[in-house]
């Protein structure tokens, strides 16, 4: 399985992206953010967490316009796995490829600490490690991870099941307790909380790790 | 010639910065403000003959967020 993670200026969380996929098994390789074209035979794509470009104009959205991200973008088109976590949800909300938005937290406050998730849905190649319903416990780090969608879009998200995890005590104003939520075709994944910072023992908890197991698994079995 | 972009938050949409800003003057003595909303303002220079169809372009491809974002353009 091989996965690409892509790197802007400002991301922080890419090393431990990496590291996590290759915890799990799979063949890594970083994709600068001007480079165009994707590493043959990609199966999944990785946007870290970070502040790329500073958070300048809005979290993601110079990071949506930059080169790679057309790539990205076409991967998904084709039906390729992308994950994108918390600075990478919210690029991915900028490009489109995930409907809403990520909104300053209520609070106002930037918020660091573990909170207990809820697996919404097992039917993803991110999920089917945990059985829905289960908690688990995963990092959080952001100043703008609440996220927005008009009614609409929440129903329609809910209604095909494509809320992935929600906030067990939502920390930030999320709309309808959001953490994660996946394409229609459910192999585009965007989600604040960082399970790659939940992926080895010596983090505290491992409460990750089957997200990342589940999904090299669900690739080689391709 | 210039542009003037004004990016707000939607109606609709909380604007915990807004909020923040309407509690601290209420703190301060100031009375009746029932709500405030902070957007942003983007100047643009630009070159003769751009219109104004190019940068409500640029707005939708970059400048707002139209999910959560309404714009306004100025030209001067």
């Amino acid at each position: 399985m091989h996965a690409a993670v892509v790197v802007f200026p400002g991301s922080n969380c890419d090393r431990d992206l990496a590291v996590a996929f290759e915890a799990a098994g799979a063949q890594v390789t970083k994709v600068w953010h001007k480079d165009t074209d994707l590493p043959e035979g990609v199966d999944i794509i990785g946007i870290p967490g970070g502040f790329s470009f500073g958070d300048y104009l809005r979290c993601g959205a110079i990071a949506a316009n930059s080169p790679i991200c057309r790539s990205v973008a076409a991967h998904a088109e084709r039906g390729g796995y992308v994950i994108g976590i918390c600075n990478g949800f919210q690029v991915l909300t900028e490009t489109g490829l995930l409907p809403g938005a990520l909104l300053r937290n209520a609070g106002l406050k930037y918020i660091c600490k573990t909170v207990a998730l809820k697996v919404e849905t097992s039917a993803s190649a991110f999920t089917e490690g945990y059985t829905a319903g289960d908690t688990i416990s995963i990092p959080i780090a952001h100043h703008d991870g609440n996220y927005f969608a008009d009614d609409e879009t929440i129903a329609r998200l809910q209604g095909e099941d494509r809320v992935a995890f929600t906030y067990e005590d939502t920390p930030n104003g999320a709309k309808a307790d959001i953490a994660g939520i996946l394409s229609s075709n459910r192999r585009v994944l965007g989600m604040m909380p960082h399970p790659e910072r939940a992926a080895d023992a010596g983090h505290g908890g491992t409460d990750g790790q089957a997200l990342f197991r589940a999904l090299t698994g669900a690739l080689a079995a391709v | 010639m210039k542009a003037r972009v004004h990016v707000m938050l939607k109606n609709g949409v909380l604007d915990p910065q807004g909020e923040a800003v309407r509690h601290a003057l209420g703190a301060m003595g100031f009375e009746g403000i029932n709500g405030v909303r902070q957007g942003k303002v983007i100047e643009l220079d630009l070159a003769e003959g751009t219109t104004e169809a190019d940068v409500s372009a640029m707005c939708e491809k970059l400048l707002a967020n139209t999910v959560i974002e309404s714009y306004s353009v100025e030209i001067s």
